[in-house]
């Protein structure tokens, strides 16, 4: 619309500091191949994680059909696993996976929520580190570690004094009969508690520190009490992520193996009581592959494999999906090991 | 003062202790388990534990060296194949990852993040295993080697992510191409965060034991042979915990505690990174 | 209007602008940069004062959803022509932004040679000849010459903004883009850059944006005033400050609006 009023401009005086004004300078034109290049190669590698996902659904898929064909979607409620005569059914380790998962959840999930809403919320400012820096280290204890402190003290500690208790209190229930050996679902529901507290809360934190503090101040604002600004303005705002960060927790209860291998008793068996030795997919593939000395054996532990990657997928797909919702896309519980 | 607010405050207080009993009962359990492998196997940690292999069922003594040399080679491999391509995965993500490819790979990745580590083993297992016709350090390493890549691959775009963007633009009005603006800028700047990242992932890794049952197998000689079986101190203190011997499970003890030392001080160099780079920028 | 013949243009654009998708911040702007001058911009937040200079060495195609119509000439050639690099041509315009961004894991050294190591290789006298020249040019050699092996980090806010000058006018570019560069300084820090547009215009073609009109007063031999992604007007900086000839400028000028 409009141009500058040209005037002469006077000619910067000589000096040494005056440029050189010869074309020193690469041609405007041409592309950039190091670009693409770059792109490209990044691109090929992340490719590998879509590609490993699919390879493992297959390949798990592939390896299971002997024993899918032979069984159908009766493998999935047949109580029977009996090598000899080439008869396999999952439903104990099933039923063993989804109850040690329940219990591990009963126990973790208010120990959790509780170090998380504390950590976040109530913990003075030097309690914090320490205390966060403390779960932290808990989920870096190997999974054997948690077995073998399982094995020679939980159990024992659990024959001793607390199997008794329950049983006094609530052996009138289906869930405490029977006498207590030592391995048992009970044992398994524990150690997976231990475990899944750290994961719980180190999402769950996360999410409530995602919370805008806007939220707890207007609650606070209005008289709240510390907890009531808590229970009223963060927990909902973050319920998605909380739940999410439970699912979590589920989902990685689901797939342990070396602790509950070594506690839970590795028996094919369903029962309600939790004092009665169990088992779990991944205990049983863990237990039995070496030893599957048929082929229809093998195949059907990679059956087992197939059903509980399917179930952690979905579960995880799930948990993550509702912690995008709050979190928008970060890694959060990377940090969590 | 009325009667309801007095109430609600108890309530609130209440509460609060009750979320710090629960937190306290956590941290309980880290500390009764730490002070057990102390207790318990400190005592059978010597000099010769730490130098000689195992010793045949039913005598004393032994040690468990090849079991750290093996860990040490098994979870080394496994981070040689991993880490390239997790860091990758995670420059990608940072640098192209908005669009729909990126969603993919991104989902993708937190979902592999929880498939069991046993499903990853039998996995290997098919594709390193039973072609070859035997077990393999190297088999051990590809199976740890996928279950770091999904890891390391979000936290180092979570890293590269809090680069500013204001410092990309300053190179790429410099005339920075876009592959340099990406490495030799955003990327050193966030270097300490994926150092961070990778020695968590290897101490998680450096603990694990189902993915290695039917891959590296487990081997109570020494070797140094990547084609042959290993010992690593994970499979060597499942062994001792479910072998029939006492003295067996004072040894499992013993090399739980070695490992944990190992697990804590990676997680420990990984703290103190963070925190030099943090102090650098400040 | 067209230039006299004795005056050399550096930059001009035709008809320029500049859109996010479908949204345009920068409309139909036509505008001549000649050479050795200070041409500011200014106008209220939000007219499309940064999104037109980041138009000037392609950046704002960079941005989310960025394209542009119209033509921008440096040196008679469109820099939008499908053949040209943006990459070769930013570096032949220097850009210095709101907040000062050094390379926070280079040393002073590093991030001001920076901008001439993307260039090819250079043998390492040449390159401290250039350092030190930049530096001189940003006037902070003096300030910076026993440490230069120091990290960027150390230096306070001004300096850090002035190092980020240094970085911006090593390769020696012919036009120098300045964003709001005082934006984040304290007031000493504020006059030592003024300073120097005075002293670096002498080498180069600095277009500056400014929200800060006196500052605009001080430093520019032109001013341009945008409004909505429009020009309004623009002129001798002299002349638009007493006498604009737009109503609108003069509102803006005495403050009637922001």
């Amino acid at each position: 619309m409009t141009t500058l009023p040209i005037e002469p401009v006077p000619a910067p005086p000589p000096s040494i500091e005056t440029p050189s004004t010869e074309p020193r300078w690469a041609s405007l034109r041409g592309v950039n191949a190091s670009d693409r290049i770059y792109k490209g190669v990044l691109t090929v590698l992340a490719l590998f994680l879509p590609l490993l996902i699919v390879a493992l659904f297959v390949q798990l898929f592939v390896s299971a059909l002997p024993a899918i064909k032979r069984f159908g979607f009766s493998f999935l409620w047949t109580s029977t696993w009996d090598p000899v005569a080439e008869i396999y059914g999952a439903a104990p380790m099933i039923f063993g996976t989804l109850a040690s998962s329940l219990i591990a959840l009963l126990i973790a999930v208010p120990l959790a929520l509780g170090v998380a809403i504390f950590l976040t919320e109530f913990a003075p400012r030097w309690v914090r580190q320490p205390v966060a820096f403390l779960v932290e280290m808990l989920a870096a204890i190997p999974s054997v570690v948690y077995g073998l402190w399982g094995v020679f003290v939980l159990i024992p500690f659990l024959r001793g004094y607390v199997v008794p208790t329950l049983k006094a209190l609530l052996g009138w229930t289906p869930f405490f009969q029977g006498v207590f050996y030592g391995n048992s679902l009970l044992a398994g529901g524990i150690i997976l508690a231990i475990m899944i507290v750290p994961y719980i809360a180190a999402v769950s934190r996360e999410v409530l520190l995602a919370v805008p503090a806007a939220q707890r101040e207007a609650a606070l604002g209005m008289g709240a009490t510390r907890w009531e600004a808590v229970w009223t303005a963060v927990l909902p705002y973050g319920r998605a992520g909380l739940i999410g960060a439970i699912i979590l927790g589920l989902g990685r209860a689901l797939g342990e193996t070396m602790a509950v291998t070594l506690v839970i008793g590795n028996r094919h068996d369903i029962s309600l009581s939790a004092l009665q030795p169990a088992y779990t997919m991944a205990a049983a593939i863990a237990n039995e592959f070496s030893e599957a000395t048929t082929s229809l054996y093998l195949s059907a532990l990679f059956e087992v494999g197939l059903i509980l990657f399917v179930i952690t997928v979905v579960v995880n797909a799930f948990a993550r999906l509702l912690i995008w919702r709050v979190a928008r896309g970060a890694a959060v519980g990377s940090k969590a090991l | 003062m009325s009667g309801r607010t007095v109430r609600r405050r108890i309530a609130s207080g209440v509460m609060t202790g009750l979320v710090a009993t629960l937190s306290f009962t956590a941290v309980l359990a880290l500390v009764l388990i730490l002070g057990d492998l102390i207790a318990k196997g400190a005592s059978s940690i010597d000099w010769a534990f730490f130098t000689k292999s195992p010793v045949p069922a039913g005598e004393s003594g032994g040690g468990v060296a090849n079991a750290i040399v093996g860990s040490g080679i098994v979870v080394g491999l496994a981070a040689l194949i991993g880490l390239p391509i997790g860091i990758g995965a995670g420059l990608f993500l940072a640098e192209y990852g908005a669009g729909r490819l990126g969603f993919l790979v991104r989902f993708i990745a937190d979902v592999l993040n929880g498939t069991p580590s046993i499903v990853i083993g039998i996995f290997a297992w098919t594709w390193m295993v039973k072609p070859v016709g035997g077990f393999s350090a190297l088999a051990g390493s590809a199976a740890l080697a996928i279950l770091m890549i999904p890891m390391i691959a979000r936290t180092t775009e979570e890293m590269v992510r809090l680069v500013p963007h204001s410092l990309r633009e300053a190179a790429l009005a410099l005339g920075y191409p876009r592959w340099r603006t990406s490495l030799r800028v955003v990327a050193r700047t966030a270097l300490g965060g994926i150092v961070t990242g990778c020695l968590v992932g290897i101490a998680r890794v450096a603990g694990e034991t189902a993915p290695l049952l039917f891959t590296a197998l487990g081997n109570l000689n020494f070797t140094t042979d990547v084609r042959q079986p290993m010992q690593t101190l994970s499979l060597q203190i499942y062994v001792y915990a479910t072998g029939p011997f006492d003295e067996w499970h004072r040894l499992a003890w013993a090399a739980a505690l070695v490992l944990m030392a190992l697990v804590l001080i990676l997680a420990m160099v990984a703290r103190w990174v963070t925190r030099q780079r943090h102090d650098r920028v400040r | 209007m067209t230039a006299s013949a004795n005056v050399r243009l550096r930059l001009e654009t035709v008809r320029l602008t500049a859109l996010f998708d479908r949204t345009a911040a920068v409309r139909e702007v036509s505008i001549l940069f000649p050479a050795h001058t200070v041409t500011a911009i200014i106008g209220p937040s939000g007219c499309g004062k940064s999104t037109f200079l980041r138009c000037l060495n392609r950046m704002h195609e960079l941005s989310e959803g960025g394209w542009v119509t119209g033509k921008v000439l440096l040196d008679e050639v469109d820099i939008y022509a499908s053949d040209v690099n943006p990459i070769q041509l930013r570096r032949r315009i220097g850009m210095v932004f709101q907040r000062p961004t050094p390379f926070p894991t280079m040393s002073i050294f590093d991030n001001v040679a920076a901008g001439l190591r993307v260039n090819g290789r250079r043998p390492h006298h040449e390159m401290e000849e250039a350092v030190e020249r930049a530096l001189r040019q940003a006037a902070l050699w003096d300030e910076v010459k026993d440490r230069l092996h120091a990290s960027a980090l150390e230096l306070s806010g001004g300096q850090q903004q002035r190092l980020c000058i240094a970085r911006a006018v090593a390769p020696e570019p012919e036009i120098l883009l300045l964003d709001e560069p005082t934006a984040s300084l304290d007031p000493a820090g504020t006059q030592r850059i003024e300073e120097l547009c005075h002293e670096l215009k002498r080498l180069y073609t600095i277009v500056i944006v400014t929200h800060n009109l006196q500052q605009a007063a001080r430093v520019s031999d032109y001013t341009a005033f945008f409004y909505m992604g429009r020009l309004i007007e623009v002129g001798r900086t002299h002349e638009l400050f007493t006498k604009p000839q737009v109503e609108q400028t003069e509102q803006y000028i005495t403050g009637r609006f922001g």
